[in-house]
Parts: structure tokens; sequence; C-alpha cells
């Protein structure tokens, strides 16, 4: 089960009101190599795990990714929480707007829902494993190009927080994968 | 929020985000007793500090005890604090 703890991972400050860059973050909120595909993808997939460490990692990384879901929907609604109508009319926040006010919703920049299509869970941890690998390089390279579009400091700094999360779980699936490939050749072996 | 809570939150948050870092580490290296000495270590210091402020400032979990009426409800949500004016 889970636990809610009432605070963020991270210390979320944004210092402008731009509905424009609201849209282009919303990328990572329900975007498919965003923050929302990321936990359901890792926590969908642990029942198949054969390893302790594998399903460790896939579970804790996974809580972390609804932390990261967290911390984008606060940038978003930061950036749009004060904007007056004619702050948003004209931006690509506008057709956001006219369906879902200022409430985040789950999709990509350009408007495309989310969707458990987004995902895999294989059944098979080889398979598994090196799809997450690919989906935490995906999701830093969006962390790179939405730190291109982004003019406010504090944006950036979550941004770039973000950005070397991926990293981190990048390395952790890549030693997730040694281990249970080493388990899979050992049972193979005897 | 005051200065000094939210002073004190985001020293939990620091707590807690080591956490997760050697709780990842950890998982893959659980043998590592370098890493599970730090663990432990900013553990202790997490749930001392998480303990002083749901004490004075009412849960951050729901697990945890509160007077009346029922803290954990209180403003700000995480999304509503201004970390940039501390
Ligand atoms: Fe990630």
């Amino acid at each position: 089960m889970w636990i809610y703890e009432k605070k963020l991972q991270y210390p979320v400050r944004v210092y402008s009101t731009n509905p424009a860059l609201a849209q282009m973050i919303i990328e990572q909120f329900g975007g498919a190599d965003g923050e929302l595909s990321a936990g359901i993808r890792y926590l969908t997939q642990r029942w198949t795990m054969p390893t302790n460490q594998a399903k460790a990692i896939l579970t804790d990384i996974g809580t972390e990714e609804l932390a990261h879901w967290e911390i984008i929907g606060t940038i978003v609604w930061k950036l749009v929480k004060d904007a007056t109508i004619d702050q948003i009319k004209g931006t690509p926040f506008e057709a956001h707007y006219v369906n879902h006010g200022k409430s985040p919703y789950p999709h990509d920049a350009s408007g495309v829902p989310w969707t458990a299509a987004f995902i895999n869970s294989k059944g098979d941890p080889i398979a598994d494993l090196h799809e997450n690998m690919a989906a935490e390089q995906k999701a830093r390279a969006t962390y790179e190009w939405l730190i291109n579009v982004s003019d406010d400091p504090g944006v950036i700094d979550a941004l770039r927080f973000l950005r070397e999360r991926e990293i981190v779980h990048f390395q952790r699936f890549g030693e997730a994968l040694r281990i249970v490939q080493e388990e899979l050749d050992r049972k193979k072996y005897y | 929020m005051s200065r000094e809570q939210k002073q004190l939150l985001l020293e939990i948050m620091q707590y807690s985000f080591a956490l997760v870092e050697t709780n990842l580490y950890l998982d893959t290296h659980p043998y590592d007793e370098r890493a599970l000495k730090l663990h432990n270590s900013y553990s202790q210091k997490y749930n001392e500090l998480l303990s002083l402020y749901e004490a004075k400032y009412g849960p951050l979990r729901y697990t945890q005890m509160s007077g009346c009426p029922w803290a954990y409800i209180n403003d700000p949500w995480p999304w509503e604090i201004d970390f940039d004016v501390i």
C-alpha cells in the first residue's frame, strides 16, 4: 500500500506567471515519457520480477515517479494560478483552459490525453528492464528540451533536479538488469 | 506558514530525499555497509525531525496522532507553499 506524506520531494519555486510554459511542462504530467507513465509502468511490472532487488527497485522508483508527478503538477499550477484571461488568451494554454480551467490534466504538450498505450508490461523481466532504461533516457531528453524553452529560474532549477533523477534511475535499472540476468543465467546452468 | 515551520519542513525534505537516494542504492547494493551506515544515520535524524515537526504543526502522515481538530488537513498543502520566500 501507499502512505501519503504531506510534502513535496523538492521545493518548487516559480517566479513568474506563464501559461504558455505551463502547457509545455504538462508534457511531463501526461505525456508518453512523463512522470505518470513512468510511475504506472514500473509499479505495474513488479508482479513478474524474479529477484528481490528488482522487485524493490521497481517499487521504490515507481513511487518516486509519483512524487515527481506531484512536482510537475505543482509547477504547472504555480505558472497559471494568477493568470488573467488576457494572459491566457492566444497562448497554447488556451485550449487546455476551455476544457480544464486551471487544473492540470494528464495530457501531453499538444493535448493528447494520457493512455496506457504509452507504457508496457511485457511479463518478461529482461524486456521490461530494457524498456525502463530507454524510458529514463527519453525522460532525460524531454527535460533537456523543456529546460531549453524555460526562462523562469525556479522552473529551470526544478527541471534540472528532475533531469538528474532520470540519470540515477537509469543507473539503478541497469544494475537491476545485470542482477536479473545473472540470476537467469545461474538457473539455466544448474 | 511561519519562517520557522518552513525551515523545519525544508530540513525534513532534505533528509527525506537523502533517504530516497540511499534506499534506491541499497535496493541494488544490499550488502554495502558504508551506504547502510549512511542510511541509518539519515533515518534516525529524519524520524527525530519528523516527530518534532508533527508535535508542533500537526501530522504530515495520517498515521500520526493529532489534537482536536484533526490538524492533518491544515493548510498549506504541499503545492501551496511559497518556497521562494523563506
Ligand atoms: Fe525516472
